[in-house]
């Protein structure tokens, strides 16, 4: 039996101002991976998941989510709006309405699904809401649920957004550097809840600029220099060797030396038994 | 010893970058900025003349002013029980003309809003705010006493059309000052164009928009004193018979109960703005 492609790249190409962001890029995502786009900032990792959903109409190339066609040749497909329903986006600024409260924002997941005339009076049925409240119970802030969401800190609001692709159903999760605007203990939090709904069939690319992160949670990665993808394999291939060759001296912005900023699961075993004993 | 005056400017060193860098400073006087001076006072004094503003007339007619004002007075509170009735229905007019100029005015100012609807929407619609701003409410109501009859709901419709200009734009306003972050994750679930306003924009706007229509609220009952003149009800037509038959203490009277309704409205509306921001 042949694996579904959840997300496929041809050729894409996309210029800001005459600078190419992108230069014929392709990949292909298999249903149920997780995936990190690696890169400097400007490499083209954002625009890259930005065209994935649509959210960016590209110039040139093919995006498909499940074999069907989100853009093409810049064009948005007609259905696009149900296609995106099937994808979640993390933002790295978590781009929740502050003014709502938390469970509303996780309630605007099912917007696709809600008539107009609901969504006029912001109706949300009894089942949407024990939906949604499931929700911020599994991303661990169901006791925050009614306050505003400008109330929370960030590592909070980024839950809250998983939380919202949950209740959206999303077979895709695409995150825009998810992590970087969080402290080390929020930052693993969320990255962790990443990995479980991967484990549960969720396709994942996530857009990551510190290599450490890559080589932690990822078993693939691709690696993305002036809008062209340098690299698609294993993370273990992906040494600092390989880094330097494909960014140069840029390779300090990716890879932060010395620093312990971030304890694995692994390490934390390691040291609370070195602790015990 | 050496002198602790720092500052002592003989012996600062100037390096030649800083003195270049003050050569490149702008000039107070130039032969553009007094250009434009002049025509600044041409123009002043076009229109002294244009206004025919005498001032010594003030001073020789320094009398009649006197023994004009003091034919004001004592008021004459006889029929205040009339006046207070007829303030009720000035208060009710700014009321109605506000409401329903604030409903008009969200889907016009989304409509008349950059960053929500493509050229070829916004430039008409505002064009047409435009007009309804431009033309006083006392015009409007000249229009409307002839077509629905003489009365307050003449008033009313001129202040719905007036304030729905005026509101329309600073509503759009404070749509083309939100935060697109917040609109972006909701079009990322798959949510419509107009589900994007419900849940995206009108949380982020809507202090703002109370503020502005509570202000309106209270320029509106002001407006609405006057166009009794016209015949559009309210106090103005009180206000106006007693000018007409000379009854100054009247004038007084009326004047005197106006300034305390609005005094009073307006610290009530001023109280409820600062709660809402």
């Amino acid at each position: 039996m042949t694996i579904a492609k959840a997300v496929k790249v041809e050729n894409l190409s996309k210029s800001f101002k005459g600078k190419l962001a992108l230069n014929k890029v392709g990949l292909i995502a298999n249903e149920g991976e997780m995936l990190a786009l690696v890169g400097a900032s400007g490499s083209g990792k954002s625009t890259l998941l930005r065209n994935i959903n649509g959210l960016h109409l590209a110039d040139k190339g093919t995006v498909s989510i499940f074999d069907a066609p989100l853009q093409s040749q810049g064009k948005y497909h007609s259905h696009i709006r149900r296609i995106r329903s099937q994808i979640g986006f993390i933002f790295q600024q978590f781009n929740l309405v502050t003014r709502l409260t938390v469970v509303e924002n996780v309630l605007i997941g099912n917007l696709s699904q809600i008539s107009l005339s609901r969504s006029l009076f912001r109706q949300f049925s009894k089942s949407e809401k024990t939906q949604a409240l499931a929700a911020l119970q599994r991303v661990g802030i169901l006791e925050q649920a009614y306050q505003r969401a400008s109330t929370l800190s960030g590592g909070q609001q980024q839950r809250v957004a998983i939380a919202r692709c949950l209740v959206q159903g999303a077979k895709i999760i695409l995150a825009d550097e998810p992590i970087a605007s969080l402290d080390p203990e929020s930052a693993r939090k969320v990255m962790e809840l990443l990995c479980e709904l991967n484990d549960e069939g969720i396709t994942v690319i996530t857009s990551l600029h510190q290599v450490q992160m890559v080589q932690r949670y990822f078993k693939r990665a691709i690696a993305l220099r002036d809008g062209k993808v340098m690299f698609d394999g294993a993370v273990n291939e992906l040494n600092e060797q390989k880094l330097t060759k494909i960014y140069g001296s840029a390779v300090e912005e990716l890879v932060v030396r010395g620093h312990g900023d971030f304890t694995t699961r692994e390490d934390l075993l390691v040291k609370t038994k070195t602790e015990t004993h | 010893m050496r002198s602790p005056n720092i500052s002592n400017h003989h012996h600062t060193k100037v390096s030649s970058e800083v003195r270049q860098m003050l050569a490149k400073e702008d000039k107070q006087v130039t032969t553009v900025k007094i250009f434009w001076l002049i025509i600044a006072i041409a123009l002043l004094i076009f229109s002294y003349h244009q206004s025919e503003l005498n001032p010594p007339v003030l001073i020789q007619r320094g009398g009649n002013m006197v023994e004009y004002i003091s034919s004001y007075f004592p008021p004459d509170f006889s029929y205040w029980k009339t006046y207070l009735d007829d303030t009720l229905i000035t208060i009710s007019m700014g009321i109605w003309g506000t409401l329903l100029a604030a409903i008009a005015a969200i889907p016009l100012s989304i409509l008349a809003s950059e960053n929500v609807c493509p050229p070829w929407i916004v430039q008409p619609i505002r064009r047409i705010l435009d007009a309804m701003r431009a033309i006083n409410e006392i015009v409007f109501a000249l229009v409307f006493v002839v077509a629905v009859g003489l009365g307050p709901f003449a008033g009313v419709m001129a202040l719905f059309i007036h304030t729905a200009g005026a509101l329309g734009k600073l509503f759009s306003e404070a749509v083309e000052a939100i935060e697109p972050g917040q609109v972006e994750g909701i079009r990322a679930t798959g949510a419509s164009k107009i589900q994007e306003v419900i849940f995206g924009i009108i949380p982020q706007v809507i202090p703002l928009w109370t503020s502005f229509a509570l202000y309106r609220f209270e320029s509106n009952v002001r407006s609405a004193s006057v166009l009794g003149i016209v015949g559009a009800g309210g106090i103005g037509v009180s206000l106006y018979q007693s000018f007409q038959s000379f009854d100054y203490g009247k004038v007084c009277s009326i004047l005197i109960i106006l300034i305390l309704a609005t005094t009073i409205i307006d610290t009530i509306s001023a109280k409820l703005r600062n709660w809402l921001i």
